[in-house]
């Protein structure tokens, strides 16, 4: 074997390992959930990173909670959409018709009221809104635990993220099955001991505290399991379609 | 320009002393190239200055400090204001604000209008860019340490540290005095401390002051978030060190273009520094 073929053969075979290497990793990476959604691209690298991390060394690690005199005096609810009108409608009647339904991949589809909510499993905690513009504020949320309303549906075995979705059409996110079922996500509809208001996401705004506000819809009404993002627009994420990372426990 | 020319001090003639501009570092290539050509020249060698390990991860952080100075500012952009503590917004008092207008209509500024949202892909590219200053400076650590590069090139010698040497070198350097920038071979006491400090103090606050923004990282290590006082303590210390990191680039790089921007940045890419004798 002359230099040549000597140099030729070992550089495929570093080409090989590579391409074998990258490979096993993928397959891993998916079989284990530690790519997201957005991992193709330029940007893939560090998302992927990110998130592989997070979800290996924090899956079920718990966001901070802060004692009540933490409370910010001044929140900021950061009102950026105008309501439509079905809306208005609904804030007129105090949101008495207001419904949340769980569809997709359960065994039971769910359409629950504000007052069914409140009638399940109760949980309140102290977190912070933390958004990706830099600014933040600590309130008590109190809700039903999302985990519940999803037990209650019966989620196939086959879901792997969670789509959901604000009456603001405008605004929809998606996240996967562990952020979904974390104890601390949370369907809150009261806040710092009264009902939720308005504008700080009422009658009913999913808090994800692990992850950035975007995450954090406001207006909810529906929920929808999945085993494929690809089947929605934007992976289900709105802010992906501005630019943003799927991905936002940063 | 006949004959070998005189320097009161041993500057090398391709370093000049005074501040360089491109044109004028270019003329002197030329300058030095004419007098070699006529066998007027000093005889140049060159010696081994730069470890390859060395280069390649001083231009790969190169990359990603850039990017993330790029991204990292316009961040910033759309929330101008810097708090102290857990909490922060628009409703509280600021500890200081950048008087630049904001790419979000929520922040007041003072200014009529509101820059286009650029987060997107700034924060793409700062946390990929992260990830590749952390691996490069994590490199380049381990190899310094296994190579003994800190000991043999960037722990001063207990001469040098003594307050008069300090004292004398600082004197030097704000003279701008040739003998400042004139050893091309190795470094000065007060390089060694402040690449030392680069490395072993600000860059890792830069990515401890980081992690702390994260929330899924405050998860998991909620000390480190609470060690630096909270949430917006831990952005304006990360804000506050880049500003530092800004200062260390523009007095490296103005100590450069003092120094012989060509052949520093040279020697830098090629390993070699060109010594004269």
């Amino acid at each position: 074997m002359n230099n040549l073929t000597r140099r030729g053969f070992l550089a495929g075979g570093v080409v090989a390992a590579g391409a074998a290497l990258g490979a096993a990793l993928n397959a891993l990476g998916h079989r284990f959930g530690l790519v997201p959604p957005d991992a193709g691209g330029v940007f893939g690298p560090g998302e992927t990173l990110a998130y592989a991390s997070h979800r290996i060394f924090g899956r079920h690690a718990l966001a901070r909670e802060f004692p009540p005199s933490m409370i910010s005096a001044k929140p900021f609810a950061n009102e950026i959409d105008p309501p439509t009108a079905a809306f208005k409608r609904h804030q007129a009647a105090n949101f008495a018709t207001w419904r949340l339904t769980v569809e997709g991949l359960v065994a039971r589809p769910q359409s629950l009221s504000i007052a069914e909510l409140r009638a399940m499993e109760r949980r309140s905690q102290i977190t912070e809104v933390t958004c990706e513009e830099g600014w933040s504020y600590v309130a008590e949320w109190s809700g039903t635990p999302l985990s519940a309303v999803l037990n209650a549906a019966g989620v196939r075995p086959e879901a792997k993220y969670l789509v959901y979705y604000s009456s603001d059409p405008e605004w929809y996110e998606s996240i996967d099955i562990d952020e979904a079922m974390h104890p601390q996500t949370l369907l809150a509809w009261g806040m710092n001991g009264g009902e939720l208001p308005v504008p700080f996401g009422g009658p009913l705004r999913l808090r994800v505290p692990r992850q950035l506000g975007y995450k954090s819809v406001k207006f909810l009404e529906r929920l929808v399991l999945t085993d494929d993002l690809d089947a929605f627009p934007d992976k289900g994420s709105s802010d992906l379609k501005y630019g943003y990372a799927w991905y936002a426990g940063v | 320009m006949a004959g070998r020319r005189t320097y009161r001090r041993t500057v090398p003639l391709n370093d000049t002393p005074r501040p360089v501009s491109l044109v004028r570092v270019g003329h002197l290539a030329r300058l030095r190239v004419q007098q070699r050509a006529r066998g007027g020249g000093h005889v140049t060698t060159a010696t081994p200055r730069h470890a390859l390990f060395v280069r390649l991860t001083h231009w790969l952080a190169v990359v990603a400090f850039l990017a993330l100075l790029l991204s990292g500012l316009e961040l910033v952009i759309s929330h101008p204001r810097f708090y102290w503590g857990e909490v922060g917004n628009v409703n509280t008092t600021p500890l200081f604000s950048i008087p630049v207008p904001s790419s979000r209509a929520t922040v007041p500024t003072g200014y009529k209008f509101v820059l286009p949202d650029q987060n997107g892909w700034s924060r793409y590219l700062h946390f990929e860019a992260a990830w590749l200053l952390v691996f490069t400076g994590a490199v380049y650590v381990a190899l310094g340490l296994r190579r003994r590069h800190f000991q043999r090139n960037l722990v001063p010698s207990r001469d040098a540290l003594s307050w008069q040497a300090l004292r004398a070198s600082i004197g030097e350097h704000l003279r701008l005095a040739a003998s400042a920038f004139a050893d091309a071979s190795s470094y000065n006491a007060l390089q060694r401390l402040s690449y030392l400090g680069v490395v072993f103090l600000i860059f890792p606050l830069m990515i401890v002051t980081g992690l702390a923004l994260a929330p899924a990282f405050n998860a998991v290590c909620p000390w480190v978030v609470n060690a630096l006082g909270g949430r917006q303590s831990a952005r304006t210390l990360h804000f506050i060190t880049t500003m530092v990191l800004v200062g260390f680039l523009v007095v490296h790089v103005a100590m450069i273009v003092l120094a012989g921007f060509r052949s520093r940045v040279m020697a830098m890419v090629t390993g070699k520094a060109e010594t004269r004798s």
